[in-house]
């Protein structure tokens, strides 16, 4: 499948088990079969906020924007908008996103931009060493709860339904070819495309064996529908028990916001004479 | 003394007073007058006070004067403020809809707008024709502007200046000077233009008074020549973020805001530091702290931005005077971060941002676009190689053969995060202070110190920003050494020894509570006498600071 070498020489320093082992290989596997579909490996760009999802930059060889916490999806919006060639994949984590950057992540949605979100969901800070998060349980101990998390963890597959997400889908780390599939289907969306990835984290919140168990895979589901979006998204509120759908919630076509914002845009010789004749008028 | 004018126009806002100043300045400009326009407003949408001085003299200018020649006065409250300001000489043009027994001249400006079927913005005009027969410019001029400004609109509007200019009397009749009239611009229009100069192709801002004109200005400007994206994100957070990815994607990016906006984007001020992104960010400053005074001027922020940003970074900072200036610097900023790869900010405050100066139009020659350093296209591409001067080869996403790993981490040649490798941290570390070398250089063979008014007189003031054209006027007249640096990061220290060669007392003039230049140049060593302060968001008036001067430096008094 690697036969563009997307892999580097660097020390992996994921823990031994993490989720984001299967992440990475689907991305990768993603890629591969991007390319072979006609996208140039030069036109793909990975930005990263910063937790543990993302030293994935140093983890795969193509163009990598490895940004500030909370910023991924920020950096990645103006690169977009700066050349809307470039297919643009971010990876975030829940701490990354869905706490510190999620004004981000709403207006990312808003304005249907074309590219595509991953969320490493591992529903806890892990590279802070295990501070309870947005998608934490509600009773979460973690190391600044020791007596339980006093907040519910809120649903962002709604969140991004409300927000105006054009592509809304859940994935699976373990789930490797599911979350390709996934992946590639995100990156062939016009438009704001979202992927949810349930991200067991193997130090501080190992949920492999909870999440093997109540899985299950999306099928003939009505991808155009927002009340079978919310019904599905509904069976799983990231708190406690209940059925937990992977797949593709929901999808629709609207214009994508680099698209317009570039529309008409061209680039101009005499620029000297354009300034002269602007001057003249305020004469 | 020279000859020159002031005119104070007032009203309630919502009532299209910048927008007669505006004319005003332009009718004087184009009978030859250079012009500056004052603006004050508050920070409301209807109501409340609005007024621009407008000031004409036969010499390039740009500070103001607290005594005015002509007042006009939209409604009572404008009288109340202003008339104290009036010279015993001066004449007062009055709505007289709603000003009763006053002196001077009366237009029932509504009345007269209403019965020519126009709206009552359109007042206004009535008002400026008033002006105009008081000032004794022919009808033909009054006539031109309107039609050249309003174009097909122009017909109602001029009917009612006719009948201002019918109503009023001659008061004196002003020169047509023999001088070719100077466009009329404000800073952040000036700001604007030199950075499409220097290839402006994205311009990210989340509205922030008084940095808001640039998004306007350019997004309206955008309409017309379609070279480049205007995009107004959710907060000054994305603003940044989207500025430094649209810069590592290959375009030339811009932000503004004032200081509250930009505290919130300091953090990636950092970043752009770390991953040597180039990035022109304008700070226009007003007073703080926190929400402060939205519509007034302050300098406070100028420790704030020279120092902002956490770990060792250096930014590229500049401080313009005046709209030539800004046009010039901003264009500068642009060319020096692509070249450099660090962040570069442009310091103003609401004074340059939204006064109106003239602009020599030579100042265009001074901008070209300059490309940065590129990759070659040979081997493998490092994002971060160690060069020699510290610069690495720029390449975008997208360009074939080349893998573009930018990073906030500590990293390696190629963008790789190094923790461990001590050696490796500090050739990084390294490397980008070497550009520092460069930049230090080459700002000594730029225009980076302004000296004025007396060369060689033994006291000195030093000044920035929009107190350069305050600072010069008294500086001529008292026989003063104005010295105004115009980069302050890095700071020209050569240039600055020679300004300052023979002085023997140093005072600076700032708009700001704690002196914040003079603790700047204390840090490099300039004895500072003694500074004069003002902190009330208004600029410097010329009387006001005259006198101070006189007091404080103990002068005897105008030398002219």
């Amino acid at each position: 499948m690697n036969k563009t070498n997307l892999d580097l020489p660097t020390k992996n320093t994921w823990c031994p088990g993490c989720g984001n082992f299967g992440i990475l290989q689907a991305i990768k596997n993603a890629i591969s079969i991007l390319e072979q579909k006609g996208v140039k490996k030069e036109n793909f760009v990975l930005t990263t906020g910063i937790g543990c999802h993302a030293k994935i930059v140093d983890y795969i060889n193509i163009n990598t924007f490895y940004g500030l916490h909370g910023r991924a999806l920020a950096a990645a919006v103006g690169i977009k908008i700066g050349n809307p060639n470039l297919k643009v994949l971010t990876c975030s984590g829940d701490g990354d996103s869905y706490n510190e950057g999620i004004s981000h992540l709403v207006y990312a949605a808003k304005r249907n931009i074309d590219l595509t979100m991953m969320i490493h969901n591992n529903r806890n800070f892990a590279l802070t060493t295990g501070q309870y998060s947005a998608t934490s349980p509600r009773g979460f101990k973690g190391r600044s709860t020791p007596e339980g998390s006093q907040e519910s963890a809120f649903n962002p597959l709604e969140l991004m339904l409300a927000s105006g997400a054009t592509f809304i889908a859940r994935g699976y780390a373990a789930k490797i070819d599911h979350l390709t599939n996934l992946i590639v289907q995100a990156v062939e969306h016009k438009g704001f495309s979202f992927i949810d990835i349930l991200d067991p984290c193997v130090a501080w919140f190992n949920t492999y064996e909870d999440y093997n168990k109540r899985v299950y895979e999306l099928k003939d589901n009505d991808f155009s529908s927002k009340e079978d979006a919310i019904k599905r998204m509904w069976e799983w509120d990231y708190n406690n028990g209940g059925k937990i759908a992977i797949g593709v919630f929901y999808k629709i076509e609207k214009p994508a916001f680099d698209q317009e914002v570039n529309s008409g845009i061209v680039k101009i010789d005499n620029i000297d004479n354009k300034i002269k004749e602007i001057l003249v008028k305020k004469i | 003394m020279k000859k020159e004018f002031s005119i104070l126009i007032g009203g309630a806002a919502g009532e299209g007073t910048r927008m007669s100043g505006q004319l005003i300045g332009k009718l004087l400009n184009q009978y030859g007058w250079c012009i500056f326009i004052y603006e004050d407003y508050q920070s409301l949408i209807t109501g409340g006070h609005n007024f621009s001085i407008i000031r004409a003299s036969e010499e390039r200018i740009s500070a103001s004067t607290k005594d005015i020649d002509y007042l006009i006065a939209l409604n009572q409250d404008t009288l109340q403020r202003h008339k104290r300001r009036l010279k015993k000489e001066g004449l007062i043009i009055y709505n007289s809809d709603q000003i009763k027994d006053e002196k001077g001249i009366g237009i029932a400006a509504l009345t007269i707008t209403t019965q020519l079927g126009g709206k009552p913005i359109m007042k206004n005009s009535s008002l400026l024709g008033a002006l105009g027969k008081v000032l004794g410019i022919e009808w033909q001029a009054i006539e031109d502007l309107l039609k050249r400004e309003f174009g097909a609109k122009a017909e109602l509007n001029l009917k009612i200046a006719r009948a201002g200019f019918d109503q009023a009397k001659e008061n004196q009749k002003i020169e047509k000077l023999n001088q070719k009239p100077l466009p009329l611009i404000t800073g952040n229009e000036a700001v604007a233009l030199g950075a499409l100069k220097a290839g402006l192709e994205a311009y990210i801002s989340y509205p922030m008074t008084p940095a808001s004109s640039i998004l306007h200005y350019l997004a309206a400007v955008k309409q017309d020549l379609k070279n480049l994206v205007v995009f107004q994100p959710e907060n000054e957070i994305e603003v940044i973020n989207a500025a430094i990815g649209a810069a590592y994607s290959g375009k030339r990016a811009m932000v503004g805001s004032s200081g509250g906006g930009f505290a919130l984007m300091v953090e990636a001020l950092s970043l752009a530091g770390q991953s040597e992104t180039p990035i022109v960010v304008v700070e226009s400053q007003r007073p703080g702290p926190a929400t402060g005074l939205p519509t007034y001027t302050a300098q406070g922020d100028l420790l704030f931005v020279l120092s902002a940003g956490h770990g060792d970074f250096f930014r590229f900072v500049v401080a313009p005077g005046d709209a030539e200036e800004a046009f010039y610097l901003t264009g500068l900023a642009m060319n020096m971060t692509w070249k450099y790869q660090l962040p570069a900010i442009v310091l103003i405050d609401k004074e340059i941002s939204e006064d109106t100066f003239n602009l020599d139009e030579s100042v265009l020659e001074k901008v070209e676009k300059k490309e940065g350093k590129f990759w070659d296209k040979k081997g493998e591409y490092k994002r971060y190689l160690d060069t020699n001067d510290g610069i690495s080869p720029l390449a975008f996403p997208g360009e074939t053969g080349a893998i573009v790993k930018t990073t906030s981490y500590e990293h390696d040649e190629s963008g790789i995060t190094a923790e461990e490798d001590e050696g490796q941290i500090k050739r990084m570390q390294e490397k980008r202070q070497r550009k520092i070398i460069g930049l230090s250089r080459e700002i000594e063979n730029l225009k980076a110190v302004n000296v004025f008014g007396d060369k060689n007189s033994e006291k000195a003031i030093i000044v920035f920003g929009s107190n350069k054209g305050i600072a010069i006027e008294l500086g001529k007249e008292l026989g003063l050494r104005v010295i105004q640096p115009l980069i302050f990061q890095p700071f020209p220290e050569e240039q600055m020894k020679k300004a300052l060669s023979g002085v023997k007392k140093i005072f600076t003039i700032e708009t700001n509570a704690s002196a914040q230049l003079a603790q700047f140049l204390g840090c490099r060593g300039i004895k500072i006498e003694s500074s004069i302060l003002k902190y009330t968001g208004r600029p410097f008036f010329i009387e006001e600071l005259r006198e101070e001067l006189i007091k404080k430096l103990n002068l005897s008094g105008p030398k002219a």
